[in-house]
């Protein structure tokens, strides 16, 4: 059978897979609907919650990003790492214990206060559609590469199946969707890695085979190599550092309070039975993702050294040691069709030349060889996972898998942002705040049209998406950071935080990082709009935008307490309610 | 009694804050210590073919993140089960 046979196959058999959980698993009440009925055992959240938090991004992006970046991806692995441990210690058992539906449910009722749980709902809505809009982009391209189809049939594909399952079954029929989608997407991502490792090294676990010596004969360490391979040719070491220490500090915080502070995320420890299975679920949840996060690096730490040695076969500048443009691979092919790799021969030889052609230091080295510029002119750093089999000339049925598996990462991100975004209008708007008297069916309903009306939305936002769209990630989890995260941690550790400190803590911290943002991508990210150059030299002490989420978090803190010092302290009614989260099972009176 | 320095709910509280505390440093050196404070000095240092920093902030401190969760649920068990606030109760 050929590839794309095999590509159908895997695509189409996930779907079917996914179309039977959905008619098994129909929502029948809200409690379906919102949190699957409350029963969810704590492993299979786990592996829910991995699939609902490792999107396309994770699944895709990430290892191209450690394939260019190196050490310095370092805050993305850690960030969306370590926000699990903010979760299960600090918030993920007492809002379980809270037991409401929804984030903004539990930030209204802790502060009694609609302004509260407002500014909750705009900050999960923003976050949540600018999350969203990734992902449908992120099933156009797996589409439009995989199935041959164009972009806007693969989003509509997309919606259509999302459609189906999500709407029918709500968080249920989301939840028993998300682990099948984990269970794909893992094998997905593994077993090329297998693979590879087993042919770079001979050790079959990508985390050891990182650490390993190479199984060319040669007895150097992977990563020695590719340190040496890639600064012969003028580009920084791959396992140091580069930007500032405070930087990257910084941005691995925000991402951390960001990923604690993500409602979808969040909502998925509502579904469990027990408070005490809410911090056992966030450490399966864990454990599901690190398979993921700690394959990455070896992914593209193996991906750079094999484009590397692809184009650079034999030691820098001895006699046809750069790749025949004639003789390119196939796989070469493929990606220049899509435009993602891109070659240029400058100096007229008919071979490709790979080197940092902005290193003055290896100037000089490079005219020497009659080099004139970097002749890669593009290397999308998204094709490193999706062509990585192909590089390393796996079998077809792998090829289908990554495919299968890009496509199960996106769907189950963006099923479960749409069910936050949904149940935020229908629970916390409508039936907490305009319509208190709606029936159960009725909110059911209202839920299922919410959900309709997110897809289209996010659809449509797929299909013709702002071009700020990959910007607006960084608004995602600086929002998450420096609204949600803060007034969810103090509701809960602080007894005396009232309503009038949380509000204003709330704005001045989103207000401060949206500033940011702005100053350096543009108001509203429209081009041209901003006041500095997004660049490290205007950066305020180094700082990038994304990194500022922390900074958001600290000025919310910081003006929260500074109100509420001087406004009354809450009801003791609250301040019950307060003490009454912060243990499993009652206390026994003495 | 509810209200007093020493009645159970506090000192529950008091313990689960502890024990909070002490995973968080954990977090905080594996992560920012290890992985990006001293990543140079530790990057002297070579575990296999890792440099020792690159190995932190890689891959150790997810391992050790892992690890953090499930003890802390350990630990909670327990002390939910001795101030009997336990759900099974």
């Amino acid at each position: 059978m050929d590839t794309q046979t095999w590509i159908y196959l895997a695509v189409g058999g996930s779907f079917v897979l996914y179309f039977v959980i959905a008619i098994l698993s129909r929502a029948g009440s809200t409690d379906d609907f919102y949190v699957a009925g409350g029963g969810v055992g704590p492993v299979a959240n786990g592996m829910a919650t991995a699939a609902d938090w490792m999107s396309a991004a994770s699944f895709i992006s990430m290892a191209g990003l450690i394939a260019f970046l190196g050490y310095n991806a370092s805050p993305y692995l850690m960030g969306w790492t370590g926000g699990f441990v903010l979760l299960a210690l600090l918030l993920a058992p007492y809002l379980r214990k809270f037991g409401s539906f929804t984030v903004p449910a539990f930030i209204g009722a802790r502060y009694d206060s609609n302004v509260a749980r407002s500014v909750a709902i705009l900050c999960l809505i923003v976050a949540s559609i600018t999350y969203v809009i990734g992902q449908m982009k992120g099933v156009g391209v797996a589409f439009g590469r995989f199935l041959e189809v164009e972009f806007e049939t693969g989003v509509l594909i997309g919606m259509a199946v999302v459609f189906v399952y999500s709407v029918l079954g709500g968080m249920k029929g989301i939840t028993y969707t998300q682990i099948a989608q984990y269970v794909v997407l893992i094998f997905a991502f593994t077993v090329p890695a297998i693979f590879i490792s087993i042919q770079l090294t001979g050790v079959a676990l990508p985390q050891i085979g990182l650490g390993a010596r190479l199984a060319d004969g040669s007895g150097l360490y992977l990563l020695d190599k590719l340190n040496a391979t890639i600064t012969d040719l003028g580009f920084d070491r791959f396992t140091d550092p580069e930007h500032s220490t405070l930087n990257i500090a910084l941005l691995t915080l925000s991402l951390m309070l960001g990923t604690a502070g993500l409602p979808h995320v969040i909502i998925r420890f509502f579904t469990v039975r027990r408070v005490a299975d809410a911090r056992k679920s966030v450490g399966w949840a864990l454990v599901f993702i690190a398979i993921l996060y700690t394959t990455a690096p070896a992914v593209g730490a193996m991906a750079r050294l094999n484009l590397m040695q692809t184009v650079q076969s034999a030691p820098v500048g001895a006699a046809n040691a750069n790749l025949d443009y004639a003789a390119r691979p196939d796989w070469f092919r493929t990606w220049e069709n899509t435009g993602l790799l891109a070659f240029e021969d400058k100096n007229g030889d008919g071979r490709i030349q790979y080197y940092n052609d902005k290193n003055p230091a290896f100037a000089d080295e490079a005219a020497g060889y009659g080099w004139a510029g970097n002749e890669l002119t593009t290397v999308d750093r998204d094709i490193m996972v999706l062509a990585n089999p192909e590089i390393a000339n796996l079998p077809a049925w792998v090829i289908a898998l990554v495919a299968a598996g890009g496509v199960a990462a996106a769907l189950s991100t963006a099923a479960g942002l749409l069910l936050a975004i949904s149940s935020a209008i229908s629970h916390d708007l409508l039936k907490s705040m305009v319509m208190p008297q709606i029936s159960e069916k009725g909110e059911l309903l209202a839920g299922r049209l919410a959900m309709i009306g997110a897809i289209l939305v996010a659809g449509y936002l797929g299909i013709n998406p702002p071009g700020f769209a990959a910007e607006v990630v960084a608004l995602a989890f600086g929002l998450a950071a420096s609204s949600i995260f803060p007034a969810l941690l103090l509701g809960i550790f602080y007894k005396r935080m009232n309503r009038e400190g949380v509000i204003s803590g709330m704005l001045a911290g989103l207000g401060t990082t949206i500033a940011y943002i702005f100053l350096f991508k543009g108001v509203f990210f429209i081009p041209g709009t901003n006041l500095f150059p997004d660049t490290a030299t205007y950066w305020w002490f180094g700082l990038q935008p994304e990194a500022f989420g922390a900074i958001g978090a600290a000025i919310n803190f910081a003006v929260a307490f500074g109100v509420c010092a001087v406004t009354r302290p809450p009801s003791a009614e609250l301040q019950r309610l307060v003490e009454s989260i912060r243990s499993p099972g009652q206390l026994k009176t003495d | 009694m509810r209200d007093s320095k020493h009645s159970p709910a506090r000192a529950y509280w008091r313990a689960n804050l502890r024990l909070l505390s002490m995973l968080l440093i954990v977090w905080f050196v594996v992560s920012y210590g290890c992985g990006i404070l001293f990543v140079d000095t530790l990057n002297q240092v070579q575990l296999g073919g890792y440099p020792l920093g690159y190995f932190f902030a890689q891959q150790g401190a997810i391992y050790v993140f892992v690890g953090l969760i499930f003890f802390y649920a350990w630990r909670m068990n327990a002390l939910d089960r001795r101030f009997g606030v336990s759900e099974e109760d």
